[in-house]
């Protein structure tokens, strides 16, 4: 019985933080159009969330396109097949590993600080005090924050797959020996604009959507106390990664499940 | 609908107003006045629920029942936009200062002169520096907030507030945490900028002595109810054991000293579950 109560009483919890959650989303949404008047509120946080993020994701690209590289050259050469290795590395990175990899980089460094900006501001009553100054804080704090991620979002995805393709040929034709004309044109004749490339950019676009409200939602229902933020900030990064690496399965089958 | 009250006098009129945070019931049926161009103060121990009575009358906490007035609009039914216009007209000062962290004391008077006027920026520094002259603190424009005293960043805080020359200053807790010289600096500030700005002031504070020296009319409350109201001298002739107690700081009387909680020695005995 007491199991039953829990489950319930957890569902109820779960539906009616969807719920804030979602009206929190449409507010964040309507407020799109006063951003664009003011496009300097974007900018400025275009810099703080997307080029802050982007030595993490230019590092990270490099090193898991290395890896591929590697680890690719290994099992092809067992097929000697290592001239297609630029194919596979150039398929793992713009189809999977840059949107979901950058998607999880961006929650843990982007998504995190924002959940803890957002909460401190609601602990220290400057959401409140923007209120009381006839100041939507949705529309002048967290809509253009919203618009930053996913605007960022495809461009990190997108570099750190350019880096990662880099990587990957520094280690295959670099180290390994693997032609490096055989490296690049094999992936220009196999790796498709719109079945690869769109498609890995239209994955990051919603993995920025909701890892950026995901983010400020969690700061802006923080509880407003130190044990509070830091409790959402943990949220933000846990829950982001199950909802990309999710949502990776659901738009992998959508898209490439007639392969 | 009619949303308007006809007392010219009260800028703000609280009317039978109830509102319960859970079960606990903050204020039950209350109703209050605040006089145009004078310094009311609500007082009462920590936990009645002053600043909350506060956020009731900006409109950031809806009453269970009951209506609130400013300005004879009923807060609580106007639209969001008209809500907003009112708030033009009304400024706060929260007990942190609430300034934004991410922006100088210049700009963090400056923010609702650039957000809701046109002004020329040779203007908006022109009323920034007036402001920031008024509270003392011109010198300290170009500091950031985590460089600011406690007491320097509510002064700044009163400079925003006052920034769109409102009608009405609400102040949450202004003298907590203060020191002696802070103190006297807010206190002169609240009634000269009530008396040269023709303001209304509704001070939310529990400290005695300050508030006394500095409101026109006191509300004292207590356990959801006013227990004691007047001039601060009939206040401070008052029978009442709820505002003698406040008063005087006596640890117990009608306000307990104890949260509270089962018997004691029960409690003691008891194996008890863990804390």
């Amino acid at each position: 019985m007491d199991f039953i109560e829990g489950l319930g009483r957890s569902s109820r919890i779960s539906f009616n933080k969807l719920g804030r959650a979602t009206h929190f989303l449409i507010q964040t949404i309507s407020g799109v159009m006063s951003v664009f008047m003011r496009p300097r509120l974007l900018t400025k946080q275009l810099y703080s969330v997307g080029v802050m993020s982007f030595l993490i994701i230019t590092i990270s690209g490099l090193f898991v396109g290395m890896v591929l590289g590697l680890q690719g050259y290994y099992t092809l050469s067992d097929f000697g097949a290592e001239e297609t290795l630029g194919v596979m590395v150039a398929a793992s990175l713009v189809r999977e590993l840059g949107p979901v990899v950058s998607a999880l980089l961006f929650a843990g460094r982007a998504g995190s600080a924002l959940t803890a900006e957002i909460g401190l501001m609601k602990a220290t009553e400057q959401l409140s005090g923007m209120e009381m100054m006839a100041i939507d804080p949705i529309k002048r704090i967290i809509t253009p924050r919203f618009l930053a991620g996913l605007i960022s979002m495809p461009l990190l995805a997108g570099i750190f797959s350019a880096v990662g393709i880099i990587g990957g040929q520094i280690v295959g034709s670099g180290l390994l020996g693997v032609d490096e004309g055989a490296y690049w044109s094999q992936m220009q004749a196999s790796i498709d604009f719109y079945d690869d490339i769109i498609n890995g950019v239209i994955k990051s676009i919603v993995f920025g959507f909701v890892a950026s409200w995901i983010a400020l939602f969690e700061g802006y229902d923080a509880i407003p106390t130190s044990e509070g933020v830091s409790r959402a900030t943990t949220r933000t990064v846990v829950n982001s990664a199950f909802t990309i690496l999710g949502l990776d399965f659901i738009l992998t089958a959508l898209m490439f499940g007639d392969h | 609908m009619n949303n308007r009250v006809s007392d010219q006098d009260n800028l703000v009129s609280v009317r039978d107003l109830t509102f319960s945070r859970g079960n606990k019931k903050i204020f039950d049926d209350i109703s209050l006045d605040f006089q145009r161009g004078k310094v009311t103060a609500i007082m009462g121990p920590s936990g009645t629920g002053k600043t909350t009575m506060l956020k009731l009358i900006g409109g950031q906490l809806f009453p269970d029942k009951g209506s609130v007035f400013v300005d004879g609009q009923n807060v609580h039914k106007l639209r969001r936009a008209d809500l907003y216009t009112l708030r033009k007209r009304l400024g706060m000062l929260f007990q942190s200062g609430a300034l934004l962290t991410d922006m100088s004391v210049f700009d963090n008077v400056a923010f609702p002169l650039r957000e809701h006027t046109q002004l020329p920026e040779s203007m908006i520094r022109t009323l920034v520096l007036m402001k920031l002259q008024a509270v003392g603190l011109r010198g300290a424009s170009q500091l950031m907030p985590n460089e600011l005293s406690g007491g320097m960043a509510r002064r700044v805080a009163l400079a925003r507030a006052i920034a769109l020359d409102p009608m009405m200053i609400m102040y949450d807790e202004p003298f907590t945490g203060q020191d002696p010289i802070s103190m006297g600096v807010l206190v002169h500030l609240i009634k000269s900028l009530n008396n040269i700005l023709g303001l209304t002031s509704i001070i939310v504070s529990h400290d005695v002595h300050d508030t006394m020296a500095i409101a026109d009319y006191i509300y004292v409350l207590s356990g959801g109810k006013i227990v004691g109201q007047g001039t601060p001298k009939e206040i401070q002739e008052s029978d009442s054991e709820w505002v003698q107690q406040f008063m005087t700081g006596a640890a117990d009387g009608p306000v307990h000293f104890h949260y509270p909680a089962k018997d004691y020695i029960d409690d003691l005995m008891s194996s008890g579950k863990r804390y």
